[in-house]
């Protein structure tokens, strides 16, 4: 059985005497769909801050592809091979979708102090942009503004960023939010079909998508980690049922 | 060195820092509030100074005069944010900066062609121009203790106007969280338009006080402002009471490293070395200072969050 | 992308083409040449030289989205670099430029490093409060000529030749100059380096998130720009043969940012065309008037507002009474 590449042991981050990450341990396998969910307020955007780099845990640490990181900031990380898709697009406006899996592409190929060779020269980093485009259904949409790219079309594009970087781990934050219901299903096959072949970490509120994609599920109730198991398990949980009730979507 | 040039100098620098006060403090409000880089904050500093000089000439009282200069300050506040700067509020710093930079120019080069290159009188008012004895032997000019007196007089006022009352509670709001407060029905431009305005007549009283001492130029807002840049980059954007402590602070330093700095010099290195090397070493220091606070705090001494998300 | 473009659209674009504006200069150089008018050489020479450090600050300014306030310091340090090396024997050109380029970039990698932490109007205020240090500290250094500054031993020669007896050869030197700072630098905006830069600018944390170092490349395009700055005070200080702290002043410093945005912020080229519209208005205002900077802060202001005043809505609300 292949080493788990994410290892979070007893993370502990507070705020003042607030503990919004309560000793939670966690482990993403080589081959799974890991979703993290659980109510508002529960402290999953500050684990993800922990997870990616930007936020240093006050006790605790974080292992990725078998090395300890949890001293290292997001660029370093990145390098490492932890792809991050954000919460809200956060592609670059002016520059085409094609420019911009470039950027992602490039950043893990050499050095950027490159001063003479004009970029659209590159041609590994432009033909591995495009497949990495036409993988998640833009190809067509190559030459346009990321700017001008629909909603759904940006979450995609920010999946094409992380795949062509050819991470050890993407970190899917709410991949979902604000999608609609067609870009849901859209996005929720794409990811479907990239199964196994790179593990992902997805924080979810879409309780379709996580039941759908996840191998297993890790609860997040007021900081702590209540519970890890598959959808089944999770579903089934007493304390998640009641963590839950009134919270909407089943 | 005696105890009594040491007491003076500190005394200079204490009165130095504070005409730098009068002039951070409007412009530390109008960065962090309005989020507006006005480069010509100098020049009001410059227009006080004149208006109350030609209002002493015209008047013959000083009091009248300084009232007439503050009036003259606050009128000038009024007419260049609604006229100019209300356009450039919520633009691009780029734009800010050059529009700023314009009327640097267009009011320095009026105010020569005007009044000429050379220095305008502002005398020190009558019976206020003599000196008091502190200490036996400590003498120390009248009007640089009702320079201090006054900076001290203004910080009780804003404190008291930002903390204790309801547009100062509008301030602090405004700065944080403009688009609620507009939400809320306050009208923003509004509440802008008063601390720009006020911010310029602190300024115009800065330069009216520090008349008498310096002398009344066309360029004699240069210098202030990029002190005043100094002091709101150590003290923090936004931060009244960062402003006062660094600009007491940078007050200090500069008088007492000009004043000092040679000597100091001299117990290590020969006389021509230090004579030469200190005043070069003088004028540095409060930059080198300004460079420390930022290894530590990149955003000043008294700011948070607050001034990360505003200067983005 | 490939639309056929009208006839107006490429005759602009054919004048905003960096090699219009730098062959202008030429032509107006061998104009001045052939037909004796020293003058139009010299005014030529300062345009090219201008041009030079205003086209490395647009490169971190548009570029990068670096507004700094103090690019007049190393400009002015280039300078002094040759006033200095000067006293000690060193004339020739070759060794002038690298020191120049050196001066330069050593101010603004201890200055860009502590300044390129913050952002905004902080970034501003620092490096206008830095490049008035370098202004005081050179002011107060009496050896150097102090406030009044000094004049430089003599010229700079190649390899013992006096070349710059002629003032054409500093012209064409300028404009070489130019033009090859020019090349390097928009090759650089097409290459890696630009786009990460670019790409900073724009979405700064997407950016580091994918891995870059947004603060170093800023603070190698910082070194870089100031290094070119510097060449470009070096002959300032050939043309003039004086060397004094105003080359540092902020007046300097908010001229050069006047040339970048006059031409055009986002492209390299405007900095050039904007160079030599400042020069020819500040010639043209200074011959007419003893108070030629309030014209140009008018020309300023005008060109500002006009572009932030939306007249249409003001006019609108105006009838509407």
């Amino acid at each position: 059985m292949a080493e788990p590449i994410l290892v979070l042991d007893d993370l502990v981050k507070s705020y003042g005497a607030l503990p919004v990450t309560d000793h939670v341990s966690l482990t993403v396998e080589a081959t799974e769909i890991h979703a993290l969910i659980g109510p508002n307020g529960a402290g999953k955007s500050t684990l993800v801050g922990e997870i990616a780099g930007s936020i240093t845990p006050d006790h605790g640490r974080v292992f990725f592809a078998g090395r300890e990181v949890t001293r290292l900031g997001v660029a370093a990380r990145a390098r490492a091979g932890l792809a991050r898709v954000f919460q809200t697009s956060h592609v670059v406006p002016g520059f085409t979708a094609l420019e911009n899996v470039q950027l992602a592409a490039l950043a893990v190929e050499g050095s950027s102090f490159r001063f003479v060779r004009p970029v659209s020269s590159e041609k590994h980093a432009r033909d591995a942009a495009f497949a990495a485009l036409e993988r998640v259904g833009l190809g067509r949409r190559a030459e346009v503004a990321a700017a001008g790219l629909a909603h759904g079309e940006k979450r995609a594009l920010e999946l094409a960023m992380g795949l062509v970087q050819k991470p050890k781990l993407l970190l899917l934050d709410e991949p979902m939010a604000g999608t609609g219901r067609e870009e849901t299903e859209h996005l929720t096959e794409l990811l479907a079909g990239l199964s196994g072949q790179v593990p992902m970490l997805i924080v979810e509120h879409d309780m379709a998508t996580v039941f759908r994609l996840a191998t297993r599920i890790t609860v997040l109730i007021s900081g702590a980690g209540a519970i890890t198991g598959t959808a089944d398990e999770v579903r089934a949980d007493p304390t998640v049922r009641s963590a839950y009730l009134g919270e909407g979507t089943p | 060195m005696s105890f009594t040039l040491l007491a003076v100098q500190i005394l200079n620098g204490l009165q130095f820092g504070l005409i730098l006060f009068l002039v951070a403090a409007g412009l530390t409000l109008v960065f962090g509030v309005m989020d507006f880089v006005n480069l010509a904050h100098g020049v009001q500093y410059m227009l006080g100074a004149y208006l109350t000089s030609v209002a002493v000439a015209k008047t013959g009282s000083f009091g009248l005069g300084l009232v007439l200069g503050l009036g003259g300050s606050l009128g000038l506040g009024f007419l260049f944010e609604l006229l100019l700067f209300r356009h450039l509020t919520r633009r691009d710093h780029l734009e800010q900066v050059l529009a700023t930079f314009a009327v640097i120019l267009i009011v320095t080069d009026a105010v020569k062609a005007i009044f000429g290159a050379a220095p305008l009188p502002l005398p020190v008012p009558h019976g206020l121009d003599g000196a008091i004895e502190l200490m036996p032997g400590l003498a120390y000019p009248v009007w640089r203790l009702v320079v201090i007196a006054s900076g001290l007089a203004v910080a009780f006022l804003l404190w008291f106007l930002i903390t204790r009352t309801r547009t100062g509670m509008l301030l602090r709001a405004g700065s944080t969280h403009p688009a609620m407060v507009s939400a809320l029905g306050v009208d923003i431009d509004r509440v802008f338009l008063f601390v720009f305005a006020f911010g310029a007549m602190l300024a115009g009283f800065a330069g009216a006080m520090a008349g008498p001492i310096l002398s009344v130029e066309p360029a004699m807002g240069d210098t202030v402002l990029i002190l005043a840049f100094v002091v709101i980059v150590i003290g923090g954007i936004g931060s009244v009471r960062g402003a006062l402590v660094a600009s007491i602070v940078v007050g200090l330093v500069d008088t007492l490293g000009r004043a000092f700095a040679t000597d100091l010099l001299r117990l290590v290195v020969d006389r021509s070395t230090a004579a030469q090397a200190g005043p070069a070493i003088a004028s540095m220091a409060i930059y080198v200072l300004m460079a420390i606070v930022l290894v530590f705090r990149p955003t000043g001494l008294f700011t948070g969050e607050r001034a990360w998300t505003r200067a983005a | 992308m490939n639309e056929t473009r009208s006839l107006p659209r490429r005759l602009a674009a054919l004048a905003l083409h960096p090699a219009t504006a730098i062959l202008g200069l030429a032509a107006v150089v061998v104009a001045g040449q052939l037909l004796g008018e020293g003058f139009w050489v010299t005014l030529a020479a300062r345009a090219a030289i201008l041009a030079l450090a205003a086209l490395s600050l647009s490169f971190v300014l548009g570029q990068g989205g670096l507004v700094g306030f103090g690019h007049a310091a190393p400009f002015g340090l280039g300078a002094y670099a040759v006033l200095i090396a000067g006293e000690h024997g060193i004339r020739d050109i070759l060794a002038l430029l690298p020191l120049a380029f050196l001066a330069g970039a050593a101010f603004a990698l201890p200055t860009g490093a502590l300044a390129l932490r913050t952002r905004g109007v902080y970034f501003i205020m620092i490096t206008l409060a830095f490049a008035q240090m370098a202004y005081f500290v050179f002011a107060a250094m009496s050896g150097l000529g102090g406030d009044d500054g000094m004049g430089i031993a003599g010229s700079a020669t190649l390899l013992g030749w006096k070349f710059l007896r002629s003032e054409s050869n500093l012209a064409w030197l300028a404009i070489g100059l130019l033009a090859a700072a020019s090349l390097f630098l928009h090759a650089a905006t097409r290459a890696r380096f630009g786009f990460v830069l670019r790409a900073a600018r724009d979405a700064e944390a997407r950016t580091a998130a994918l891995g870059y170092s947004v603060f170093r490349t800023r603070l190698v395009a910082w070194a870089l720009s100031a290094g070119i700055a510097g060449l470009a005070g070096a002959l300032m200080a050939e043309q003039t043969g004086f060397v004094s702290p105003a080359l540092m002043s902020w007046h300097r410093s908010g001229e050069l940012i006047v040339m970048v945005v006059l031409g055009g912020a986002r492209r390299l080229s405007g900095a050039v065309v904007g160079a030599i519209l400042v020069v020819l208005v500040e010639e043209f205002l200074g011959q007419t008037t003893e108070y030629w900077k309030l014209g140009l802060g008018l020309l300023i202001l005008a060109v500002v507002m006009a572009r932030v005043v939306d007249f249409g809505s003001l006019l609108r609300r105006r009838a509407d009474g």
